[in-house]
C-alpha cells in the first residue's frame, strides 16, 4: 500500500480535487493493498447525508451510502422490487453487505485474476500494456461485449437488478445529472480502464428506481458454491403475465460482459406470447448468438442459456404446472 | 526415569479401559478454546517484541532462471538476500533443510529477497515495487508437457492384469483428473525470529517442531541447540506447516543481520504460492470382475507432479494394495517433473484423491455388473493384505459398510435418474473410507505436583486438532485426577521431542508417550505405598490399593516425574495397519443449471480407541467438509504459460462454505487395535476425508446420470453431461 493523506468529508461541496473516494472499502481497500489502485488522497464519504431511502414521485430514492443489506431488508424494496433484494442478499457475505455501500458496488472493479496480480500485463491496470488473461485463465471471463482488449466482466449482482428495473445513477459534483444505468457501466473497447460514465470530481449521490412494474421477481445466480462466489452468469427478471400471455419482460444478466447486460430484442420477442419451452429456446438463441468464448469459459454460453431458460419457466409459472 | 517402548507386539491389556477415573474418551472442551474465542492464544505473528521489524517476501516473476539485479527499495531498512534462504518448504520429517539460493528460480512466485521495514505497510510497498532483473528460462510447466520419471520402486504388478480385462464379465477403464489444491488454513504462514547471541528463537506456525528444528539448524548453519522453536498455536496446518518454509528462514537470517527481532508473515497470495499445493493428478483406473462381482483385476495408474529438485510426491495408489482383493493387479506411479510450485502433503496425502478416485471406479463397476455398491465392495473385502499375505492390525471395513447402509437408509436407493423434485434430480452414493496408519517417535515428561496436579510437557502441537485437550484427558486418567488438574504445554522446542502433527499419527504417538510418562508415575507412586503398579488404583487425588487409602499428597513428596518414550517397532511391518470407514451422501443437482447440494451426509469410522468423542467427531466433520470441497469446488488453477496459481486468495479458490455443507452425521465403531500400542488408538485427522468426495460424486451420477471425471464437479461439468 502507498502512502495516502485522508479526509473525512462532511458535506458535498467537501470533495478535497482529486481525491479518491473511499465509502464501504470492501473493494477498495484490496485493491490498494495489491497497489492495484495507489490513490495519493483518500475521501471517506461515509459521514455524509446520503444513507436514506426515501419516495421519489411512485419510485424510489436509494442514497449512495445505503448499505446492501439495509437495502436488501428494507420494505419498499422487499414489497415492490424484491429482484433488488434477491440480488442484494446473492451477492458476498453478511459481513461484507454491513459494509458495502450502494454507490460502491455499483464501482465494484473486476475480478479478473490478471487484473489483480501485478505481475501480469493488463490494460484496464495499465493501458496499452496488454491482456494476459486472453490464453490465460478464463473461467470468469465475459462472453458478450467483449473487446480485444480485455475480456473481464462486471462481477456485481445489484447492478443486474437495478439494469432489468431501468434505475437511473443521480450524479453530484460540478455537474449534477442523471444517467440510465443501461449507459453508466460501459464496454470495454480499446478503452478498458474508462469503466463508467463518471467524470473527474463526480460522486454518486443516489439511485433512482422508477415506479413498480409488479409481475414476478427472480434473481438467479449459478456459481461455483453455493454461496460467497461470484457469479458464473445471473439473469434478473422482471416478467408480468397478461392472461396466459407474457405482459412485459425485462431482463438483465450478470457476469457475462463487462457490464449489465440486457437485449431488448430478447424481451419482444417475450411480449405478447403464450409461455413454451420453444419460445424460450428462441429467447435463448437471440440473447446468445453473438456470444464469443475465449477458452474454459465456454460453458458459460450453454450455461447462461440453460439459466435463462429455468429462470422464465419459473417465473412464467410453467416450472410450476410441470 | 524414562519409560521405553518400541511397539513390537500386540497389546491387549486394555488398560485404559480399566481404569478408575472415568475421564478418556469423554467429549470434554477444548482446553485452549476460550483463549482462542478471547484473542488470548498468541499465534506466530502475534507476538510483540520490543523493537520488532517486519519483512516482506519478493517474489519471482518468472517461472525459471536467474536473478540477475535487485533494485533499491527506498524507505526500507534492508533488502535482504542470502544463500540461506530456502527457494521451497521443507517436506514432512525432512531431516535438512530444502533447497536454498534465492539466485536460482525454481517457480513463478518463489521467494528470491526479503525487504525489511519498520511497518508491514513500508515493507510490502518496498517489496511490491522492487525493480529486479531476470534472465529467464523456458521450462515446461504442465504435467503432460514433459515424459514423466517411473520410478522403479514405485511400480508393482502381480498376475496379469490386461488379460484379466480381456476375460471380465465386466470392467471399467476410465481416467480421472483431479487439481491442485490448497490447504488453505486461516492462518497464514508467519514467523518472528530474535536472536540473543549465537542463539535464536523463532516463533512460527509449524507442525512439526523436532525436525522443523533439525531443518532449520541446517538452514541456518547452526547447531541445533542453539535454536529454539515455539508454536503453541497453530491457526491449522493440513499438512502446510509440516516443514520450514521461506517466512521463517527469512526472519531468522533479517534478523540476525539487523540485530533486532523481525517478522515476517505471508499474504494470503503468498501462501497460495509458497505452501506446498496438493499435486494435480491424472489417475487411470482398470477394474475387472467376474459374473458376481469378485474382483479379478485391479489396476491403478497415477501421474503426479513436483519441481525436479524435490522428493516428494503424492502417494495417490496408498490404500491401493490393500483395500480390495484381486489376482491380478497393477500399480503405476508416474512423476512429471514441471516448474509449479512445490507439492507436498495436504491433509491425507495419497488417499485424499487416491480413494476418492478409486471408489468413484468401484461405483462404475457395480452400475456396469448391475450389482449393489455396497455388495460389490462386500464381496472384494480381502481376508489379509492381498500379495503379501501381511494380517491386518484390525479390519472394520464390512462392519462400517454395513452399519453405515443400514443408519443412512441405504436400501432406499433407486437407479440413477428416477427421484425429480421440481427442478432438482435427487440421489445418494456410497463409498469406502480407508487411510494407512502409522506411530511416529515421541516423547513426553509428565510431573505429579503434590497439590494433586499435573503438567505434561512435549514439543507436540496442536493445530486446532485438540491435542491439549486430549494429552490432558490421558493424563488425568492414568493419574486419577479431575482433568482440570493437569496443565498441557505444547509446542516448544525444549520439551521432549515429539512426532509432531501430521499423517494423522500425533494423537496416537504422542499419546502414547504421555501414558507411559504416566506409567513411570504409576510405578513410583506404587513403590511409595508398597503395591504392584498393576493393583494400583488412582481417582480424584487418592491412592488405593488393596485396603491401603492415601491421598496423593501424603504420597508425592513434592514431585514425581516421569518420561514417556514411544517408538513403532516390528507391528509396523507384520501388520498391515489401517483406519476404516464408509461415507455417504445425498445430493441434489439442478437439471438446469448443473447446481449440486448435498443434503445430507454421513460417516461410519473406525479408528481404535476414541481419545475424546467431541475433538474426535470434528475431526471427522472437517475432513467430510474437505470431501465436499474436493468433489464440488475446490481447485487451484495454473496459468498454463507460466504455471502460477491464478486462484490464490479465499474469494477464489473455493472452500466450502457453510452453505455448502449440510448437517453432518458422524459415527464411531467401537475398536481396539492391539497392534499400534498400549492407547489401542489409530489416526483420525484424515480418514474422514478419505472417499468423502467420491460418496458425493457417486450421488450425482445417482441422481442425475452424470460421470463427472475431472474433479471439480461444477456446473459446467454436471451441464455438459444434463440433456439440453
Ligand atoms: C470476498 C468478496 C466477495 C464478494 N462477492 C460479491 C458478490 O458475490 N456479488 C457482488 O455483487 N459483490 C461482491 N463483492 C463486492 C462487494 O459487493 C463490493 O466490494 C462492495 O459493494 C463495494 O462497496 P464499498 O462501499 O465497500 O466500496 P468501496 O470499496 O469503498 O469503493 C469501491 C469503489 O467505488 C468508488 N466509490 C464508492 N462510493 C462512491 C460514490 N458514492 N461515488 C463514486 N464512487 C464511489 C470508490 O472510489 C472505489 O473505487 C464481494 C467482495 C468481496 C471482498
Ligand atoms: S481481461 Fe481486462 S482486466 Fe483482465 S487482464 Fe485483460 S485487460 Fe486486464
Amino acid at each position: 500500500m502507498r502512502d495516502f493523506s485522508f479526509h473525512r468529508a462532511t458535506s458535498l461541496d467537501d470533495l478535497p480535487a482529486g481525491a479518491t473516494i473511499i465509502a464501504g472499502g470492501t473493494n477498495l481497500l484490496d485493491l490498494m493493498k495489491h497497489e492495484v489502485m495507489a490513490p495519493g488522497s483518500l475521501v471517506d464519504i461515509t459521514r455524509l447525508d446520503l444513507d436514506r431511502v426515501e419516495a421519489e414521485g411512485q419510485g424510489l430514492r436509494i442514497g449512495a451510502l445505503v448499505r446492501n443489506s439495509d437495502l436488501a431488508a428494507h420494505p419498499a424494496v422487499r414489497r415492490d422490487y424484491p429482484v433488488l433484494s434477491r440480488a442484494l442478499l446473492a451477492g458476498a457475505s453478511g459481513q461484507l453487505r454491513n459494509m458495502a455501500t450502494t454507490g460502491g458496488n455499483l464501482m465494484q472493479r473486476t475480478r479478473c485474476p490478471y487484473f489483480y496480480d501485478r505481475r501480469m500485463a493488463c490494460n484496464k491496470r495499465d493501458p496499452g500494456a496488454g491482456c494476459s488473461a486472453i490464453g490465460g485463465v478464463t473461467r470468469n471471463h465475459a462472453i458478450l461485449g467483449a473487446s480485444p482488449h480485455c475480456i473481464a466482466t462486471y462481477p456485481g449482482d445489484m447492478a443486474v437488478a437495478l439494469r432489468a428495473l431501468d434505475a437511473e445513477v443521480e450524479i453530484g459534483g460540478p455537474s449534477p445529472r442523471r444517467i440510465p444505468l443501461a449507459d453508466f457501466h460501459k464496454l470495454p473497447g480499446d478503452t478498458p480502464h474508462v469503466e463508467t460514465a463518471l467524470q473527474p470530481g463526480d460522486i454518486i449521490t443516489a439511485v433512482i428506481l422508477p415506479a413498480p412494474v409488479g409481475g414476478q421477481h427472480r434473481y438467479r445466480k449459478v456459481r461455483d458454491r453455493a454461496s460467497y462466489a461470484f457469479a458464473l452468469v445471473s439473469v434478473a427478471a422482471v416478467i408480468g403475465m397478461d392472461g396466459s400471455r407474457i405482459g412485459h419482460a425485462a431482463l438483465a444478466f450478470g457476469g457475462v460482459a463487462h457490464k449489465p447486460w440486457r437485449d431488448p430484442e430478447v424481451e419482444r420477442l417475450l411480449t405478447g406470447q403464450e409461455p413454451s419451452d420453444a419460445l424460450f429456446a428462441e429467447a435463448a438463441d437471440i440473447l446468445l448468438r453473438p456470444a464469443q468464448a475465449h477458452g474454459e469459459n465456454q460453458f458459460k454460453i450453454p450455461l447462461l442459456r440453460r439459466t435463462l431458460i429455468a429462470t422464465l419457466r419459473d417465473a412464467t409459472g410453467m416450472e410450476a404446472k410441470a | 526415569m524414562t519409560r521405553h517402548l518400541r511397539v513390537d507386539g500386540p497389546n491387549h491389556d486394555d488398560r485404559l479401559d480399566h481404569m478408575a477415573q472415568g475421564v478418556i474418551g469423554q467429549p470434554l472442551n477444548r482446553l485452549e478454546g476460550p483463549l482462542k474465542v478471547a484473542g488470548r492464544a498468541t499465534y506466530a505473528a502475534e507476538a510483540r517484541p520490543r523493537n520488532l521489524a517486519y519483512g516482506v517476501l519478493v517474489q519471482a516473476a518468472i517461472p525459471a532462471g536467474k536473478v540477475l539485479e535487485i533494485g533499491d527499495a527506498p524507505g526500507a531498512l534492508a533488502v535482504i538476500r542470502d544463500k540461506r534462504m530456502v527457494r521451497f518448504a521443507a517436506q514432512g520429517m525432512a531431516r535438512k533443510a530444502p533447497k536454498s539460493g534465492p539466485d536460482g528460480i525454481d517457480y513463478m512466485g518463489q521467494a528470491i529477497a526479503l525487504v525489511v521495514a519498520d511497518t508491514f505497510e513500508a515493507a510490502r510497498h518496498a517489496a511490491q515495487n522492487l525493480s529486479v532483473r531476470y534472465a529467464r528460462e523456458d521450462v515446461p510447466v504442465n504435467p503432460e508437457d514433459v515424459t514423466p520419471e517411473l520410478p522403479p520402486k514405485k511400480q508393482s504388478k502381480t498376475g496379469d492384469l490386461d488379460k484379466a480385462m480381456q476375460e471380465a464379465a465386466f470392467s471399467v477403464d476410465q481416467v480421472w483428473h483431479t487439481p491442485s489444491q490448497m490447504a488453505a488454513a486461516m492462518e497464514p504462514h508467519a514467523a518472528i525470529a530474535e536472536w540473543d547471541g549465537d542463539r535464536v528463537t523463532i516463533r512460527a506456525g509449524l507442525q512439526m517442531l523436532s525436525s522443523n528444528k533439525e531443518q532449520m539448524a541446517d538452514a541456518l548453519g547452526i547447531r541445533p541447540d542453539k535454536l529454539r522453536l515455539l508454536a503453541p498455536y497453530v491457526g491449522g496446518g493440513f499438512g502446510s506447516k509440516l516443514g520450514i518454509n521461506a517466512e521463517s528462514v527469512a526472519a531468522a537470517i533479517a534478523a540476525q543481520k539487523l540485530g533486532r527481532p523481525v517478522q515476517v508473515s505471508m499474504t494470503r497470495q503468498q501462501v497460495f504460492d509458497l505452501a506446498h499445493r496438493r499435486s494435480e493428478t491424472r489417475q487411470r483406473i482398470r477394474l475387472a470382475c467376474d459374473a458376481d462381482g469378485t474382483l479379478t483385476g485391479l489396476g491403478h495408474e497415477a501421474l503426479v507432479s513436483n519441481l525436479p529438485d524435490d522428493g516428494f510426491s503424492e502417494p495417490v495408489t496408498q490404500a491401493t494394495p490393500f483395500t480390495y482383493q484381486a489376482a491380478h493387479r497393477q500399480v503405476v506411479h508416474a512423476i512429471a517433473r514441471i516448474h509449479r510450485s512445490c507439492a507436498g502433503s495436504v491433509r491425507a496425502p495419497g488417499e485424499a484423491v487416491g480413494v476418492t478416485v478409486f471408489e468413484c471406479a468401484m461405483d462404475e463397476l457395480a452400475e456396469a455388473a448391475g450389482i449393489d455398491p455396497v455388495d460389490l465392495r462386500l464381496r472384494n473385502i480381502p481376508e489379509a493384505e492381498p500379495v503379501t499375505g501381511r494380517p491386518f492390525s484390525s479390519h472394520k471395513l464390512t462392519e462400517a459398510l454395513q452399519e453405515g447402509a443400514k443408519l443412512f437408509g441405504w436400501s432406499d436407493r433407486r437407479p440413477a435418474k428416477e427421484r425429480l423434485e421440481g427442478e432438482w434430480y435427487i440421489g445418494i452414493g456410497m463409498a469406502s473410507a480407508v487411510r494407512v496408519n502409522q506411530l511416529v517417535e515421541s516423547r513426553a515428561r509428565v510431573t505429579l505436583v503434590q497439590d494433586g496436579s499435573a503438567i505434561v510437557e512435549t514439543d507436540m502441537t496442536d493445530i486446532g486438532t485438540g491435542t491439549y485437550t486430549i494429552l490432558g484427558q490421558l493424563a488425568a486418567e492414568m493419574l486419577g485426577l479431575p482433568a482440570d488438574r493437569v496443565e498441557v504445554k505444547l509446542g516448544d522446542t525444549q520439551f521432549p521431542p515429539a512426532a509432531g502433527s501430521g499423517g494423522s499419527f500425533g494423537a496416537a504417538s504422542s499419546g502414547n508417550s504421555v501414558f507411559l510418562a504416566c506409567e513411570e508415575i504409576r510405578r513410583q507412586i506404587a513403590k511409595a505405598i508398597g503395591c504392584d503398579e498393576g493393583d494400583l488404583t488412582l481417582q480424584d487425588g487418592m491412592a488405593r490399593a488393596g485396603n491401603v487409602s492415601k491421598s496423593l499428597s501424603e504420597v508425592v513428596e513434592g514431585t514425581i516425574t516421569g518420561e514417556g518414550h514411544l517408538e513403532p517397532g516390528k507391528t509396523e511391518k507384520s501388520h498391515r495397519q489401517a483406519t476404516w470407514g464408509s461415507h455417504w451422501a445425498e445430493v441434489a443437482v439442478n437439471r438446469w443449471t448443473g447446481e449440486v447440494r448435498v443434503r445430507r451426509m454421513m460417516g461410519v469410522f473406525a479408528c481404535g480407541r476414541v481419545l475424546n468423542e467431541k475433538t474426535a467427531r470434528s475431526q471427522c466433520l472437517g475432513g467430510m467438509t474437505f470431501g465436499i470441497g474436493i468433489a464440488l469446488t475446490e481447485a487451484m488453477e495454473h496459468d498454463r504459460r507460466d504455471g502460477h496459481a491464478v486462484s490464490r486468495d479465499l474469494a477464489e479458490y473455493h472452500i466450502p462454505c457453510h452453505a455448502d455443507v449440510p448437517p453432518l452425521e458422524v459415527h464411531f465403531l467401537q475398536e481396539r487395535d492391539a497392534y499400534v500400542g498400549p492407547l489401542q488408538a489409530k489416526g483420525l485427522g484424515e480418514l474422514g476425508i478419505c472417499g468423502a468426495g467420491a460418496a458425493v460424486l457417486n450421488a450425482i451420477y445417482n441422481a442425475c446420470g452424470v460421470r463427472v471425471r475431472e474433479l471439480p464437479a461444477t456446473p459446467d461439468k454436471i451441464i455438459a453431461g444434463l440433456d439440453p
